[in-house]
């Protein structure tokens, strides 16, 4: 994986570090297959990516990465309960038409999730839409008319989802410039990392 | 350019039937050469009605191409200046190995009804064989599309440690009671033609075309896709009018009765009888209660699977059964759903997402067994 890649996608560190080595890991919307193969190589993860768009399917094989082509929305029903330690949505939660129906299944074929998305929180963003214009910058890079995102939220917001859908949040990294910081989170930070699983008294 | 080869086998092969091939031949053709590692030879598996001859041409034919040309050659997908590339005729076929066709060293006469039903497991047994004879103890990918591809996942279950790639298009883990149903009208057309006499028509000096003809039109109307026939057809009239007779007014009859026709010359009626048949049994799940995981609980190979959307015979559904048990058994795998308009017969068309992907898995597998 180029540099450009790996500082582009700060988050992948971040995932790495909540992952222990040798994890069976599925990663939902995978893209390229850059962070699995990323992972493969630094905490020798076995797994699978799942992806929608063909030449992404394309670009996994090139890239040694085991993909499965599937929709993420119609949920996964070719995956058996509780099949992996890891399921990951990086950066493609504020994409996701059914949030909530993704998020169901991530602990459903995994023990616990991570999710990474960008902060609508995060001052500049707020900045933006005060002046009177959705925001655009490195985390959230399309204009309103051509953006994939349909369900952006704040730290604050994923947060109090997570209390209403009886997940434990066990770990929250938040991200800024590619660095942790740890004052506030909703305010100044860009990126936002999460390390969940189902409440098991629901 | 390419030249068939005969590989003759002494020792005898006990089928899945019980009943035993006393001796037999495979004929078979390979491309490219095979490196001293012995690790880049690819095995191509054939369907139905193909054979031996994948790739390349006849010198003495040069219009008989190879029916997987367009995948297999020199800078194609699956690319022969890489790999070493082998295609063989199945037993009980009539391309030149072994089938209801060959003499019956026992009685003198073509075996015809009396060649025994063949199955998917029986092929990769011979293959096998094939393999010991060529030197190669583990192949690099063993490949094929829809009853091809059933073979090349029987390898994976039975001859775990000797293939290193399975790759299977347009596959499906067993047979749909549609499925079957379509076969066995075939195979009634084909027995109940006065020509057939019983799997003897050879004696008879004649051919039971007129089954073969109806087995095949069948054949190719669950290969297309309705859309795709709908495009290429349509309701176009060869008179531009109804001619109020029973003849030829639509150019999807005139269609099916040519591929009929060209069929019921070159095929033999018998083999289509078992390779329906192979079709029917193969069911990797059954020595296991149904439990496909089960059946790949040995299986060592990566995969692909790839299917068309538009395939309703071995349509994506069946493929992702075959997923979720690789993917159960914690196997390496890769799938990919095609978005192809031309139903099950697009396994062996130029579709260039398809070829793209193919290519792409076969220049990982090089880094890896060519290494």
């Amino acid at each position: 994986m180029s540099a450009a890649t790996l500082k582009a996608r700060a988050d992948f560190e971040v995932i790495a570090r909540l992952i222990p080595e040798r994890a069976s890991v599925l990663d939902l919307g995978c893209g390229d297959g850059s962070l699995l193969q990323f992972l493969t190589e630094t905490r020798g993860v076995t797994g699978y990516g799942v992806e929608i768009d063909h030449e992404n399917i394309v670009s996994c094989v090139r890239n040694g990465v085991n993909v499965i082509q599937d929709d993420l929305e119609t949920g996964l029903a070719d995956i058996g309960d509780a099949w992996f330690d890891f399921v990951i949505l990086s950066q493609t939660l504020q994409a996701m038409r059914h949030t909530e129906v993704v998020v169901d299944e991530m602990l459903r074929v995994g023990r616990q999730g991570i999710v990474t998305f960008p902060n609508f929180g995060f001052w500049r963003n707020r900045l933006a839409v005060a002046l009177g214009n959705m925001p655009v910058s490195e985390n959230l890079p399309y204009a309103w008319y051509d953006t994939p995102n349909v369900h952006l939220c704040t730290i604050d917001d994923f947060e109090a989802f997570c209390e209403t859908r009886g997940i434990r949040i066990r770990e929250r990294v938040v991200l800024t410039r590619g660095a942790p910081i740890s004052r506030l989170p909703n305010f100044l930070g860009q990126l936002a990392v999460y390390l969940f699983e189902r409440n098991t008294v629901r | 350019m390419v030249v068939p080869k005969v590989a003759h086998f002494d020792e005898p092969l006990k089928l899945s039937s019980g009943a035993v091939l006393r001796d037999y031949q495979l004929v078979y053709e390979t491309y490219g050469e095979l490196n001293a590692a012995r690790s880049n030879a690819v095995l191509i598996c054939h369907a139905l009605n193909a054979s031996h001859h994948v790739a390349g041409w006849y010198a003495a034919d040069p219009k008989n191409v190879g029916w997987w040309d367009n995948m297999i050659g020199p800078g194609k997908p699956v690319d022969t200046n890489r790999f070493y590339v082998i295609g063989v005729n199945n037993i009980g076929g009539c391309h030149g190995s072994t089938g209801p066709t060959s003499i019956d060293p026992s009685t003198g006469k073509p075996y015809g009804a009396s060649f025994p039903v063949v199955t998917v497991e029986d092929w990769v047994a011979a293959q096998a064989r094939l393999a010991d004879l060529l030197g190669i103890e583990r192949f690099g990918a063993v490949m094929g599309g829809s009853l091809g591809a059933m073979q090349a996942l029987q390898w994976t279950i039975d001859q775990p440690h000797r293939v290193a790639h399975a790759i299977a298009i347009a596959a499906a883990p067993k047979l749909s009671t549609q499925n079957i149903a379509f076969n066995e009208v075939a195979r009634q057309a084909i027995m109940t033609d006065p020509d057939f006499h019983g799997g003897d028509y050879y004696a008879h000096d004649t051919l039971p075309r007129r089954g073969l003809r109806i087995a095949r039109m069948i054949g190719h109307i669950t290969y297309l896709s309705d859309d795709a026939m709908m495009e290429k057809f349509g309701r176009v009239l060869r008179g531009g009018d109804f001619s109020f007779h029973f003849d030829v007014d639509f150019e999807i009859e005139s269609y099916l009765r040519y591929q009929g026709e060209k069929f019921a010359e070159y095929f033999d009626a018998n083999t289509y009888l078992r390779i329906t048949r192979a079709l029917d049994y193969f069911d990797p799940a059954k020595k296991h209660d149904g439990d496909l995981t089960k059946a790949f609980a040995l299986a060592k190979a990566k995969f692909l699977v790839a299917s068309f959307t538009s395939d309703w015979r071995f349509s994506p559904a069946r493929a992702r059964e075959i997923v979720r048990a690789l993917l159960e058994n914690k196997l390496s795998a890769t799938y990919a759903e095609i978005n192809a308009p031309h139903g099950h017969d697009a396994f062996l068309l130029d579709d260039a997402n398809y070829l793209d992907l193919v290519r792409a898995y076969f220049e990982r597998l090089g880094v890896e067994v060519l290494a």
